[in-house]
């Protein structure tokens, strides 16, 4: 039974994906879309997305420097692990995680809200390809911008980082920053971005997917809501583990 | 034109629309007309392809729209307008880009033509004043006639119109029906009125079909409901104090024409 509901959805999310992914009836119209979408989901994104990555890069550096730093241990290891708990899960996987719960609801709320009140069936009766206009500029848009958004992250937990050192004189900046460049590979940045497209692609269709097949009120808006972060972070967590085995 | 043939609708096991057969006529007011959960917005929904009928044919101007492709069937919505009971404009959009907004997705017009096109409509319905407005800044009446407005700016043939005055005073009601009844005219367009509002049925009430849990009940106009024995009908027309009234007077004033002529 639960098999069948799950493949039944997939089945409904692939259809939905299908119809997403078709030509767009006036591409100036699909542009401007696109465009607003980057804006609301991606550049109204980097205010949390620095905040946040600010101060984790901060509480990292000073919990390695605490428990990990020992003098059996070089001075340069606060720094370094810093930046690959940022570069390697922290701006790629936890970041999409916190973004599935702002752009995630966003999109579903969104989209059901226009589901309730008719908008989308006022533009399947006008003849748009509703699900191609609303759904695949906020696609688009989304995974146009994530990569951004990860390097901010990366860069904003090293200032971060730095901050502990300069202000807080946790341990030396010219050691954080040997640790920093200490046997830096830059595929790391690659495989963190690589990551960031596939869970840009999965908080925007399945929050998409959750909010464009509302059916009732507002109390299933709100439901559509909830399982639209909820999904989309189970999935970017599932994701996570094949695509760090695969890109390692 | 717009003929309905035995169309038949299900869901699961219950049968919601029963063999409906209906002509709907260009050039006027045709209203559905049914208690609530009777089926009319089912009904409304398989002609404008947002359901599929279970059986049947629902034929535009001998076109049968059952059977187009998707393609012809995405063509033969652009010759459709619909408003919606809850009006359905797009929040982000202002109400004059909300007018604009198909001909800005299907029309060779440059930027000026479109403009022009959608103020034409909005003085149409007279709410030019309120062209930068957003939707949630007017009232609802004031939405509804925006909503009209974009139903017919890209000059459709046929034009269905989901309870159109519902949660509205008496007064802008009559504005509305006076409005849609006019654009029939003026359009020369096949209308189609989902309502249980019963001055819209005495209003502009050219062709009405009365459906009753699921089936078609009566058809005729608005002076054959004044004299109708149908009971169904009667129940619902003649619910109010007020209409029960009126049918009496109507009634009367008939016999007493009889006797003179006779």
């Amino acid at each position: 039974m639960l098999i069948s509901k799950w493949l039944t959805t997939f089945g409904k999310y692939l259809i939905l994906m299908g119809r997403s992914f078709s030509r767009p009836e006036r591409m100036r119209m699909f542009i401007k879309q696109y465009v607003k979408e980057m804006s609301q989901l991606g550049v109204d994104s980097i205010g949390i997305v620095l905040l946040i990555s600010f101060f984790i890069g901060a509480v990292i550096c000073i919990q390695m420097k605490l428990n990990i730093q020992s003098p059996w241990m070089p001075r340069w290891v606060s720094g370094y692990t810093t930046r690959e708990i940022m570069l390697l899960e922290f701006s790629s996987s936890i970041m999409c995680l916190i973004l599935a719960g702002k752009v995630g609801s966003n999109i579903a709320s969104e989209l059901g809200t226009m589901r309730v009140t008719q908008q989308i069936d006022a533009l399947d009766i006008m003849g748009v390809n509703s699900a191609c206009y609303l759904v695949l500029p906020k696609i688009l848009g989304l995974v146009t911008i994530m990569p951004f958004l990860v390097i901010f992250s990366s860069a904003m937990g090293i200032i971060g980082a730095y901050g502990t050192a300069f202000i807080g004189h946790i341990l030396a900046p010219d050691d954080l920053t040997l640790g920093l460049q200490h046997a830096f590979n830059q595929w790391f940045v690659w495989m963190s971005i690589v990551k960031s497209l596939f869970f840009a692609f999965i908080i925007s269709s399945v929050s998409s997917y959750f909010g464009y097949t509302v059916e009732g009120g507002s109390v299933e808006v709100g439901k559509a809501s909830t399982d639209a972060v909820v999904n989309s972070s189970v999935l970017i967590l599932f994701s996570d583990v094949f695509l760090t085995q695969i890109l390692s | 034109m717009i003929e309905v043939k035995d169309l038949t609708k299900t869901f699961g096991d219950k049968t919601v629309l029963d063999n409906i057969n209906m002509v709907f006529e260009t050039g006027k007011t045709n209203l559905i007309i049914g208690q609530s959960g009777s089926g009319k917005t089912v009904l409304m929904k398989n002609l404008v392809g947002l359901l599929t009928p279970t059986s049947g044919q629902v034929l535009y101007d001998g076109r049968n729209f059952i059977e187009m492709s998707k393609k012809e069937k995405i063509h033969m919505r652009r010759e459709m307008g619909m408003i919606f009971q809850s009006a359905a404009l797009f929040d982000s959009l202002s109400v004059l880009e909300n007018v604009r907004f198909p001909l800005d997705m299907f029309s060779s017009m440059n930027y000026r033509e479109r403009v022009k096109r959608a103020q034409e409509c909005l003085d149409r319905v007279n709410l030019i004043e309120a062209q930068e407005k957003y939707p949630g800044e007017i009232s609802g009446g004031m939405q509804k006639r925006v909503a009209i407005a974009r139903a017919i700016v890209m000059n459709p043939k046929y034009l269905f119109c989901d309870e159109p005055n519902s949660g509205l005073d008496p007064k802008t009601s009559l504005v509305i029906d006076e409005l849609l009844s006019g654009i029939t005219k003026d359009y020369n367009m096949t209308t189609i009125i989902n309502t249980h509002d019963m001055n819209s049925v005495m209003g502009i009430g050219e062709n009405i079909c009365f459906i009753y849990k699921g089936h078609k009940e009566w058809q005729g106009n608005k002076d054959e409901v004044m004299t109708s024995t149908n009971k169904k009908l009667n129940d619902l027309v003649f619910a109010s104090d007020l209409f029960r009234k009126v049918k009496k007077v109507e009634m009367e004033e008939e016999e007493r024409g009889c006797v003179i002529s006779l």
